[in-house]
């Protein structure tokens, strides 16, 4: 799953349906419409138990045990062993720190942008429907390639990057008066390995998830703005309240609750994060992620047991988060 | 709703000519078949011949293995028998040379050969064959096993020592420890690999050097003729290897340890070695190179990285393998200045160079119904005649001393002879010892070696989580 | 009402009122065009980077100082992409593997969600919880034992098995989009088909399905989105080109000749693999801004 997939609503249709079909006349057809109403939903259900649960519940289970993918080995139960390996691997707890770093660095980077664009898109101007679709494109285009593309971009000998930062960027900053000069001084004289330099490694996957991610926030953001009833703004211009004013007092905090959906749900996916580093570092230590770590142990070492331990490691953290989440929607709900 | 019946395209059309259903019915249940259609048949689980791949035929090269002899003393009491090997790929450019190597197998011992084309890339082989041996099935017989397999296939072969009797003593004896799992010979070895010092003859004359003998001789070497061509072309570089966390780093750093007195990571025994201060030097060393001898982005490179950098001319020196050999010599940069030699090796008296040995070997599966027939084409296809005729024509390097001996070989390709001292000093990686945790021995290592050239560790904090790592994958093995 | 995002029905402007013009005004103004302009460039260029890539000739893409428009136009590289056969398998698995699985979403997934949206059940709210919970399933953590399941159903490295792990991510947000869907519309209308003598079914796949297109185009676009970009399951679960996906083929894809910079191949094909995408996201741009925020908001 991906930032392609739509944020569920806070707002649950837990309450009654939309019709009340038991009110209509045939009264009898009670218990074939809840019949109708099982038949209708077991296909999900079972898709859904056979493809997500079953394997959790055995994720849970195998994490305990010593199985392999491609071997004759006979599988034994190994206690936590499998998670005291995890605990005493240094490779395993650098991951841990990287996967935690790039969440809360690139979720607050995506905060403060998507905030930014909303506004943005949510103000009067010409070319509004422009913007609107332009940032769609980041979203559209697939991680793998947009993972590619930056590192096309930020290729150490001719790379985009490097260029408009070394020769492009001063030579244009130079032209404003006054602090011309002293502007073009803050750029590096040298190009810079981004991908190469252990300390550039990470911030650089951080950049790609930025720009790609920052749509998905913008809209969940706007949504939220959008609701906002034009009147209180009215008010506050009548009350005399700038601009600012009006962001930090109204906006803001009426934006409250689409921020937190939107912090939540993509704290989940910055969490969970794969493609973009794996793609451009695979297995580099300064930028292995949980998730990274879990498909090599799988894929690589052919370690089932220990493999799982990982991904329930992952999922326990994440279900941190899902709870908080639906606390959240109880809370929207009363 | 009409009586329920599995809706069919005929049945809807018959409805509709007879009247019970309109048109409008039709094509809207038509629409729903045609939906549901390639539904039922992903969810039937058969592959239908919709999913079926057409698989390029490679081909047939009547001229291809014409150079091949048949070995002497092949048996013929197996005549009839029916075995199958899993070949090169389709686009692998050898694939009608063995064909042809195949039939005329038939053709002297009557055992029928099914020739399967197998997977391009090499870990998807190992993939393939792991599905065969887990569903234990008799389907192949032969296989082609890279050299740090054994451990991993070992319990699904057929040990051929005895089959191989004395003959196995012509073939490198590094080869064929790499291929002894337990004291059994698991595989024949077929041809091999090991890592080689690539360097441009002309700019050794240039600045009038010769081909270095040890890292620090390569080491200056690198900075002076880095430092003159830097003059007019700011993208040269001195020395450029694999330095990119994977399989490939394990590769390189093997060879700097064991040249410099470091040891083999794991020693024979399976003990961890690889926290000793040479290794640790030698990992140092190697870490100093970067930014230096070696542009920064050496740890993100693999073998066409490094191969792009040497072939555009913009590198003095290159650690890779003998088969960039022949696409160096066709660069319109660097052709007619390509130089090979052994790796260089450390200061101390004892130190020798090391090349890390790669490979293939010929495998039979334990699951095969005609072992005695499986043994007999894997022992054909690894002969002497036929790794002549692959050195001949595929300049494929032999795995067995004294081809490399062979007049022929000298007249087809020259550096073939010059390349036999390298193999006699190949060193394996520890995959035999470790049987089938290799590749988590390899990927810790890899992981930690690349943190040590990027700099962002120590070659000391590395090669003590190496051994602590190592160790407990040994221990909770 | 859950619909989220109308951009018909915007607020009333609140940034630029007509007042008088003070210096600050002009100022803001400016940084604000700016703003916009940086955003443009942010959002667009590197699209627009990987398309010139793919259209430059070799040299101009590996020359410093940096080339920005090509010398001439080269199609070299967008010709080696479509003359590799592992790359047109990797197209047709995945246009195969995506169509498919949106179907089967839509399919089931349109059912359970009229159940959920509009009939009244015991252990609705639950499944419904559930669903929830579901599309934030993270899909590492089945991953060895979702493996593990697929070669013993044989399912290793086929079409089938992509479509059938998809379902972990399509099927859950299929039925929550699709059920939010449902419940909005007008309660009156299956009562209207009740009244005519039709079953509760018919009245779903008759009145309900057809008026509810519009959001099954948007629920399947998205599906459609989801299921081409997906990464991890198709690197994991395919090795060959019988069943593996463009995405693990444009994360593996090497240069055209060995003598290149592969660049301009590897942009070509990231280009031919997204432009359909980008193209689709355009063309149904509104459809899919209200399926994305599809009632992530009191509405």
């Amino acid at each position: 799953m991906s930032q392609h997939v739509p944020a569920p609503a806070p707002v649950v249709p837990v309450d009654e349906p939309a019709i009340r079909v038991s009110d209509a006349p045939q009264a009898s057809w009670a218990k074939s419409r809840e019949r109708l109403a099982w038949l209708m939903v077991l296909p999900s259900v079972l898709i859904v138990a056979l493809v997500a649960f079953y394997p959790l519940v055995q994720s849970f289970r195998l994490s305990f045990t010593n199985a392999r993918l491609a071997s004759s080995r006979a599988v034994e139960n190994i206690g936590l062993n499998n998670y005291r390996f995890l605990w005493e691997s240094d490779t395993f707890r650098t991951a841990f720190g990287n996967t935690v770093r790039f969440t809360i660095i690139s979720v607050s980077i995506e905060l403060l942008l998507g905030v930014i664009v909303a506004l943005i898109i949510n103000s009067q101007f010409p070319a509004r429907g422009l913007v609107r679709a332009a940032i769609l494109i980041p979203w559209a285009i697939p991680t793998v390639v947009s993972s590619r593309l930056w590192a096309y971009m930020l290729n150490d000998n001719y790379g985009v990057i490097n260029d408009l930062l070394v020769y492009q960027l001063p030579k244009t900053v130079s032209w404003i008066p006054f602090i011309g000069d002293n502007l073009a001084g803050i750029f590096p004289d040298e190009k810079i390995a981004f991908l190469a330099r252990p300390n550039l490694a990470l911030p650089s996957a951080i950049a790609v998830d930025v720009w790609k991610t920052t749509p998905f926030m913008a809209l969940l953001i706007l949504a939220g703005l959008q609701i906002i009833p034009g009147d209180v703004y009215e008010a506050a211009v009548v009350d005399g309240a700038n601009k600012w004013k009006q962001f930090w007092q109204i906006t803001l905090p009426l934006l409250k609750p689409a921020i937190l959906v939107a912090l939540i749900f993509r704290t989940l996916d910055a969490f969970r994060v794969f493609d973009v580093i794996y793609v451009m570092f695979g297995y580099k230590v300064e930028t292995l992620t949980l998730s990274i770590f879990t498909q090599q142990t799988l894929v690589d070492g052919d370690r089932l047991g220990r493999a799982s331990a990982s991904s329930v490691i992952i999922f326990l953290c994440i279900g941190v988060f899902v709870l908080i989440y639906t606390r959240l929607i109880r809370v929207e709900e009363t | 709703m009409p009586r329920h019946q599995k809706p069919t395209a005929n049945g809807l059309v018959r409805e509709y000519l007879s009247g019970r259903i309109g048109r409008r019915e039709l094509i809207g249940k038509a629409t729903a078949l045609g939906l549901l259609a390639p539904v039922m048949m992903v969810l039937g689980g058969s592959r239908s011949t919709v999913f079926a791949q057409d698989e390029g035929t490679p081909i047939p090269d009547p001229d291809a293995g014409s150079t091949i002899v048949i070995p002497d003393g092949l048996r013929t009491d197996l005549s009839g028998a029916q075995i199958a090997i899993m070949g090169s790929s389709s686009s692998d450019p050898n694939t009608p040379f063995f064909q042809n190597a195949v039939a005329k197998f038939t053709e002297a011992t009557g055992i029928e050969v099914n020739y399967i084309l197998g997977e391009n890339q090499t870990d998807a082989r190992l993939q393939q064959m792991r599905q065969q041996f887990a569903a234990q099935a008799s389907d192949i017989d032969v296989y082609q096993i890279d050299v740090i397999w054994p451990g991993v296939v070992a319990e699904h072969a057929v040990p051929v020592q005895d089959a191989m009797g004395d003959a196995i003593d012509g073939f490198f004896p590094g080869l064929v420890d790499t291929n002894t799992v337990d004291g059994n010979l698991i595989g024949i070895p077929w041809f091999t690999d090991a890592g080689l010092l690539y360097y441009r003859t002309d700019l050794l004359d240039k600045y009038g050097l010769e081909p270095p003998t040890t890292w620090s001789e390569l080491e200056s070497s690198a900075q002076a003729i880095m430092e003159g061509e830097n003059a007019e072309n700011p993208d040269f570089t001195g020395f450029v290897w694999q330095g990119r966390a994977y399989e490939g780093l394990t590769c390189n750093g093997l060879e700097w340890q064991v040249s410099q007195g470091g040891g083999t990571i794991i020693d024979t025994d399976g003990n961890v070695t690889v926290n000793n201060e040479q290794a640790i030097a030698a990992m140092s060393r190697a870490a100093s190179w970067v930014n230096g001898i070696s542009p920064e982005g050496v740890t993100t490179y693999t073998e066409p990285e490094t191969f792009n950098v040497w072939v555009a001319g913009n590198a003095a020196f290159s650690r890779n393998w003998p088969y960039q050999y022949a696409g160096s010599q066709e660069s319109e940069f660097i052709a007619g200045n390509v130089g090979i030699s052994p790796l260089p090796k450390g200061d101390g008296p004892e130190d020798v160079s090391a090349a890390t040995l790669g490979g293939w070997s010929m495998f039979v599966s334990r699951y095969s119904e005609n072992q005695e027939a499986a043994i007999e084409l894997a022992k054909y296809l690894a002969s002497p005649e036929m790794q002549k005729a692959l050195a001949v024509e595929r300049s494929m390097l032999p795995t067995i001393e004294s081809v490399y001996d062979d007049p022929d070989v000298e007249a087809a390709n020259e550096f073939i002879p010059r390349l036999k001292p390298v193999f006699e000093a190949a060193v394996g990686r520890p995959s035999a010892q470790t049987g089938d945790i290799y590749p988590e021995i390899s990927t810790v290592y890899y992981q930690q070696l690349n943190q040590v050239v990027s700099g962002s560790k120590s070659a000391e904090d590395a090669a003590s989580s190496m051994e602590n790592e190592m160790t407990a994958i040994l221990e909770g093995d | 009402m859950a619909t989220a995002f109308d951009p018909a029905r915007l607020p009333p402007p609140t940034q630029f009122k007509r007042r008088r013009v003070k210096p600050w005004d002009i100022v803001a103004k400016v940084l604000f065009w700016l703003l916009v302009a940086f955003v443009l460039v942010y959002t667009i260029f590197p699209f627009a980077w990987a398309f010139l890539a793919a259209i430059k000739p070799n040299a101009d893409i590996s020359a410093t100082p940096t080339r920005y428009l090509p010398s001439e136009i080269y199609w070299g590289n967008l010709e080696y992409v479509f003359n590799q056969r592992d790359f047109i398998l990797a197209l047709r698995n995945s246009i195969i593997i995506s169509l498919v699985t949106v179907g089967v979403a839509l399919v089931v997934g349109s059912m359970a969600a009229y159940a959920l949206g509009r009939l009244k059940f015991r252990g609705r709210s639950v499944i419904l919880y559930i669903i929830l919970a579901m599309t934030m399933f993270p899909a590492i953590a089945i991953l060895g034992s979702l493996f593990e399941m697929i070669r013993r159903f044989n399912l290793y490295n086929t079409m089938q098995g992509l479509v059938f792990t998809y379902m972990t991510f399509t099927l859950p947000f299929t039925v929550w989009v699709l059920a939010n869907f449902f419940k909005a519309m007008p309660g009156e209308l299956e009562e209207a088909a009740l009244v005519d003598g039709s079953t509760p079914f018919q009245a779903f796949y008759k009145i309900l399905l057809p008026l509810a297109l519009p959001g099954l185009v948007t629920t399947g676009l998205l599906a459609f989105i989801a299921a081409w970009n997906e990464f991890l399951f198709a690197l994991t679960f395919t090795n060959t080109y019988e069943a593996r996906t463009v995405q693990p083929a444009i994360a593996s894809f090497r240069g055209s000749t060995q003598f290149d910079e592969p660049w301009g191949s590897i942009m070509a094909a990231s280009v031919v693999v997204t432009v359909p995408l980008v193209v689709l996201v355009l063309v149904f741009q509104r459809k899919i801004l209200a399926g994305l925020t599809a009632g992530a908001v009191k509405g």
